[in-house]
């Protein structure tokens, strides 16, 4: 594909609001998770949870949109000044022109887990005050968002669970590509929820501990939540330090609900494709972002595809120690993450990792430490099989 | 927009209340045969083992239906298409059952129901199904849903040069979220979009936006179901498609943005 810019980024997660914090925590080596105490939720795990969020108020007009998720998704919005730059581009091309691509896994749906405590005691009704189009439904962070802006080109919510929005990035390139907008707005938010906490937990799949990604003793993953952006568009004028999309591999396992293909044929491929898209070849990487939730089967699996296509060259990573896992916004977490390493020469550690899993003969970096890096990959997996992998590049 | 989104419409598969199948829909269509509305009939998936067949739900049930018809149209071999699956909802009985067991004191929920609860499960079961590995995404975008669907699926063949098949679905919520989310019954379309015309190529269709309003349906019942199923919205589209008719109509997106296809038959 021809090489797009993101011409602004912006990330806020339990590491904290914006670039800054997060290239700090990064750089310390720092983990934003907690023992779980939200809402009325009993269970013994860690979760990465934004602080603040509650406080945020959406503008009145937008007042039936009000949930977590929205204030999250606003409060990541006006971000890093993420929010002017938007509203250049949408002077600079028109609001037709600009169009919005947001991934999420659960968007607010805990707005319904709370109303069906509120449900009528005769009719069952559901209270007056909830909103199902502007909270609950999975479309509603993206049209929040267009509304917000008051723009009007192509706009989509994309959920494919925990890949949802890496598959932003391949969605909106594609429509860029083609003409169709000249500006995108991606990215993801997801919001602590029950569904996704007793869920995990269901599928003990959570861990007792924060998480451990590619530790031989790592039992499960961290629940965190997360909002992050980026303005795509065609490049014009690169300055050194610019960061580029530069490809994409979007693929399918075939093969489990909720269970990774055990060799991750699924994974590599979605990592080749990615290569392919972006002209490079597995020797031009220098360094993966690991989708590694730390779950044994998961890293397992994510592992023998890094293995099989890079052997032990490449420096890899999984940052969700840092972070937990923000699920639907993990793709734009960690592409974030991707374009700080790229911009810094910051190659992120993984905090709550003490050593490297043996069976998985790769180079994971424990330890954040400076390092030249000129193009990258980022890996996200999600339920039913969805794998993405975007390939990012900096300008020198 | 522009009018770069361009593909070949090489197969149909359709299921909604009151009609089977693509062939029963074309005759309503046409005006061969008269819409009687009737709740859904979900055909039990051949194509999947019995003990998972047993345990289907209701939109695994339409979305394998309504894919593998249309890609049986078009003789194109499912373990190879490319997927873009575009609902309004994800599972409603499951959400709603999540959803009450978490308002009891026993938040145990089921894994396989939390596991069927995501977006993207029915995609999910067609990629074990179709043992198909190619690119597989899910969009929701609301009542703009068929819209969002297409735009992408369209950019994919555009410019991967592949077949992409669309299948477009919604299904039903039980109350209380019916009440605030009234959709009727499971239904859905799926077209095969391909890049180049082949010998069961209906049509190839031309996307662009407009602020036109969207084409309606003569038969009011019939345009009671394009309104209330989002993927419905794609009724005036299909019915040019079955009566062979070329030129353009304006299908429902995002409001003030909608979606002209212009259609030339084969």
């Amino acid at each position: 594909m021809t090489p797009l810019l993101l011409s602004h980024y912006t990330a806020t997660t339990c590491l904290g609001r914006g670039l800054d914090a997060t290239r700090a925590a990064l750089h310390d080596g720092r983990s934003g998770l907690a023992p779980c105490a939200f809402e009325t939720v009993r269970l013994d795990t860690w979760i990465g949870e934004v602080a603040g969020v509650d406080d945020i108020r959406l503008p009145a007009p937008l007042a039936r949109y009000d949930c977590r998720n929205n204030r999250l998704t606003l409060m990541g919005l006006e971000t890093d000044g993420f929010a002017e730059r938007v509203r250049l581009a949408i002077e600079r091309y028109g609001r037709d022109r600009v169009g919005v691509f947001l991934g999420t896994s659960t968007a607010g749906i805990l707005q319904t887990e709370l109303a069906y405590r509120r449900r009528d005691p005769v009719s069952g009704a559901l209270p007056a005050d909830f909103h199902y189009r502007t909270t609950h439904n999975s479309f509603s962070l993206a049209e929040f968002t267009r509304a917000y802006f008051d723009i009007t080109g192509i706009t989509m919510a994309i959920s494919t669970a925990c890949s949802s929005s890496a598959k932003v990035f391949a969605a909106a390139a594609r429509q860029l590509a083609l003409g169709t907008i000249d500006a995108a707005i991606v990215g993801g938010v997801d919001t602590l929820c029950l569904t996704t906490l007793y869920g995990f937990s269901s599928l003990e799949l959570t861990s007792p501990l924060p998480c451990r990604p590619y530790d031989p003793a790592r039992n499960g993953i961290s629940v965190g939540e997360g909002a992050a952006f980026a303005l795509l568009e065609r490049p014009a004028g690169l300055l050194p330090g610019s960061v580029l999309l530069l490809g994409t591999g979007e693929s399918s396992d075939a093969y489990h609900m909720s269970s990774p293909h055990p060799d991750g044929l699924g994974a590599r491929m979605a990592m080749s494709a990615a290569l392919r898209s972006a002209g490079l070849t597995a020797a031009d990487i220098d360094y993966i972002n690991l989708h590694g939730t730390s779950t044994p089967a998961n890293d397992a699996a994510e592992g023998k595809a890094i293995a099989g296509l890079f052997g032990d060259r490449v420096a890899c990573s999984s940052t969700k120690g840092a972070t937990g896992h923000t699920l639907g916004a993990a793709g734009a977490v960690e592409a974030v993450i991707c374009a700080l390493a790229l911009r810094e020469g910051l190659l992120p550690g993984s905090p709550g990792t003490a050593t490297l899993d043996p069976t998985l003969p790769i180079q994971y970096v424990l330890r954040s430490r400076p390092a030249r890096i000129r193009q990258v990959l980022s890996n996200s997996f999600g339920f039913g099989g969805s794998n993405c992998s975007l390939a990012f590049g900096v300008a020198e | 927009m522009n009018a770069s989104l361009t593909a070949w419409i090489s197969g149909i598969g359709f299921l909604a209340p009151g009609l089977a199948d693509w062939p029963a829909t074309r005759a309503v269509l046409r005006g061969e045969a008269d819409f009687v509305e009737a709740p859904t009939i979900l055909p039990a998936p051949a194509i999947l083992p019995p003990a998972e067949r047993r345990r289907a739900s209701r939109v695994v049930k339409l979305t394998l239906a309504i894919g593998l018809e249309a890609a049986a149209h078009a003789q194109a071999d499912v373990s190879t298409l490319a997927t873009v699956f575009s609902a309004s909802g994800a599972d409603g009985h499951t959400c709603h059952a999540l959803c009450e067991q978490l308002a009891s004191d026993d938040r145990q929920i089921s894994p396989t129901r939390f596991t069927n609860s995501v977006h993207n499960a029915a995609a999910g079961y067609w990629g074990i199904a179709t043992r198909a590995m190619a690119p597989c995404q899910v969009i929701c975008a609301y009542d703009a849903t068929f819209g969002a669907g297409l735009i992408d699926a369209l950019g994919q063949v555009t410019l991967d040069h592949q077949p992409t098949l669309l299948i477009s679905y919604d299904s039903e919520y039980p109350e209380p979220l019916h009440a605030v989310r009234p959709i009727p019954d499971v239904a859905g379309v799926a077209l095969l979009l391909t890049p180049e015309r082949s010998e069961h190529s209906l049509a190839q269709i031309s996307v662009a936006a407009s602020t036109a309003p969207a084409a309606t349906l003569t038969d009011p019942a019939l345009e009671i179901q394009r309104l209330a199923i989002p993927a419905l919205r794609s009724l005036p589209l299909l019915q040019m498609l079955a009566r062979g008719e070329g030129g353009a109509v304006v299908l429902d997106y995002l409001a003030p943005t909608q979606l002209q296809v212009t259609v030339t038959p084969c």
